[in-house]
């Protein structure tokens, strides 16, 4: 299980509705689904992960993200979520509105382009950070909204999206520290629970 | 694909269920009694609670998997998707196949003697639409003594049926499997359906229908009908790597005052005649007025979210991309309508060059979603 989904999981309330943008092959949801009681559906475009997700048993919808999300009616699931997808998404801040007008509350996870190491690799190569961790190339990686943990919470704050809870994840054991205090700095993950 | 022998349901008969009790049809008529051919493949639990009910589309029959006899070149239409081991596993599932009312390979239907009259019912048969073909369904059910389909299933047509199925008798479906098909005809599909019909009434021999009377095959029309409703199965891109422009006789050469002929030609002709050899004419009049009609949504309003309202079972729906007689979009409707209405669906659109025709098709992907769901229905079988 992925750090962030771990944390992420203290947030939503047992029995509820979840929509899951980007579920990937459905670990989260069935863990959900299994621990949670959660009644879920995820939408995702991966053709191996929809498979996948579907022989967990789980409701997966072959939807792009970009193509909208008009189909979900108002206030229709208590949780949105969507994992380390906002920075993959053609309109980040249009998505961060349907998943507030879909769910009553909305997770949203993405890496943060911040993290000390991308400005040591960009300040001192001059080159678009490539790590374990962010892996692609500048010309083929599937991220094209990279932002870091200030510029989310300015979108937030311009939308009067309210933050209910920040968490980070740092990129070892000893900085949790470190990247509670100074997040924009420390963060390799961020992870935001937000509403209206 | 090859399919190994060890992937088929091998030699199966198809069996014939009688019907005394009348059947109230949607048109207000009674079809006083009647009879159901249908095949079985797999073994029902002791529970009951294994069965499938696959419904066929336009031209199908009972005859979805498997062989008649060993000397059979083909096997059912359905064998890519029936089989041990396949999407629709019948080590694990109880599948019922069935010739719909107003077919014509054994159900009752226009080439079957009208009682009343002693003579066949050729164009006299009731108009059919498909909720009288799912509730003679559910008296078949009932006759097998199955409460509860584990799922109904159906491609085109079929899935038509496995929906109104779903609204029809929520308490009896726990999945409903929708694959290439819609809640309604588009005016195009109305319009290509015109066309067939009228390539089998403009055949002198069609004789308003009374052909079997007057011992006339209205062959051309049929044909004619099949090749027009053939064309619409098949993607441009099918049809231009399966024959492309290659010529079948004649040549450009200047100087040649002979016709060419293509080979998309012959093809057409053979699937033509092929179809009105094995087809009636008044089967494919009343089985594309069926379609016509068919409108999930007509008697909730014209909202198809009000009509799944009334279902309890979880859905699966799968298109192809390029489908254009049931497009992506069509079951995107259906998916739409039943997250609207809050029902548990799973959707796949499958890339595939094949058309229409794809869900017949053995591909990869397809067999991958189809497969995956079917174990999640037989989980809890």
């Amino acid at each position: 299980m992925r750090l962030d989904l771990a944390h992420i999981q203290r947030w939503i309330e047992p029995g509820s509705r979840v929509l899951d943008l980007g579920c990937g092959n459905g670990e989260f949801l069935q863990l959900l689904r299994d621990q949670r009681q959660v009644r879920g559906t995820g939408i995702e475009i991966g053709e191996q992960e929809i498979t996948a997700a579907i022989a967990r048993g789980l409701n997966i919808v072959e939807q792009n993200l970009d193509r909208g999300l008009a189909n979900f009616p108002d206030q229709s699931f208590d949780t949105v979520v969507m994992a380390h997808a906002l920075q993959a998404v053609h309109f980040p801040d249009r998505v961060l509105d349907e998943m507030l007008r879909i769910g009553r509350e909305g997770i949203v996870t993405f890496p943060n382009f911040a993290h000390w190491r991308c400005r040591l690799y960009l300040g001192t190569r001059g080159r678009m950070p490539v790590s374990k961790f962010m892996p692609y190339n500048w010309y083929d990686t599937p991220n094209i909204h990279f932002c870091t943990v200030k510029d989310f919470e300015a979108l937030c704050a311009q939308k009067n999206i309210r933050i209910l809870a920040r968490d980070v994840v740092g990129n070892s054991e000893r900085q949790p520290l470190l990247a509670a205090a100074w997040p924009n700095l420390f963060a390799t993950t961020a992870i935001y629970h937000i509403t209206r | 694909m090859d399919t190994p022998a060890g992937n088929s349901v091998g030699i199966v008969e198809p069996r014939t269920a009688r019907f005394a009790e009348p059947l109230k049809l949607a048109c207000g008529r009674d079809l006083a009694d009647y009879e159901l051919v249908y095949e079985t493949y797999g073994v029902l639990n002791d529970e009951r609670s294994n069965a499938v009910l696959v419904c066929h589309a336009l031209s199908g029959n009972h005859h979805a998997a498997g062989y008649h006899s060993p000397d059979d070149r083909k096997p059912g239409w359905w064998d890519e998707c029936i089989g041990p081991g396949k999407p629709i596993d019948t080590n694990r599932f109880y599948v019922v196949s069935l010739n719909n009312i107003g077919g014509c390979h054994g159900s009752t239907g226009p080439t079957s003697i009208n009682p009343q009259t002693g003579k066949p019912w050729g164009p006299d048969f009731p108009p059919l639409r498909a909720r009288d073909w799912v509730n003679s369904q559910a008296r078949l059910a009932d006759y097998l003594g199955i409460s509860c389909w584990a799922a109904v299933v159906g491609g085109s047509l079929g899935g038509m049926q496995a929906m109104r199925w779903s609204l029809e008798y929520p308490e009896r479906v726990r999945h409903c499997i929708v694959i290439a098909a819609a809640m309604k005809l588009s005016a195009q599909n109305l319009a290509f359906n015109e066309v067939a019909r009228q390539a089998i009434l403009s055949d002198p021999a069609f004789a308003d229908g009374h052909y079997l009377e007057r011992g006339t095959v209205p062959a051309q029309g049929l044909a004619l009908a099949r090749m027009v409703g053939h064309i619409t199965y098949l993607s441009d891109h099918a049809m231009a790597s399966k024959f492309g422009r290659d010529l079948r006789s004649g040549s450009f050469d200047q100087g040649d005052e002979e016709h060419v002929e293509f080979q998309v030609q012959s093809y057409l002709r053979y699937q033509g005649s092929q179809f009105s050899g094995s087809f009636d004419a008044n089967t494919y009049m009343l089985m594309t007025r069926a379609l016509d009609y068919f409108d999930l949504a007509r008697e909730y309003d014209n909202d198809p979210v009000q009509a799944f309202a009334h279902a309890r079972c979880s859905f699966l729906v799968i298109s192809f991309s390029t489908d254009w007689r049931f497009s992506p979009e069509r079951s995107r409707e259906i998916v739409d309508a039943l997250i609207a209405a809050d029902r548990p669906v799973t959707y796949a659109e499958i890339e595939a060059d094949e058309g229409h025709d794809a869900f017949l098709l053995p591909i990869r992907r397809y067999m991958d979603v189809f497969s995956a769901y079917m174990r999640r229905v037989g989980g809890a079988a």
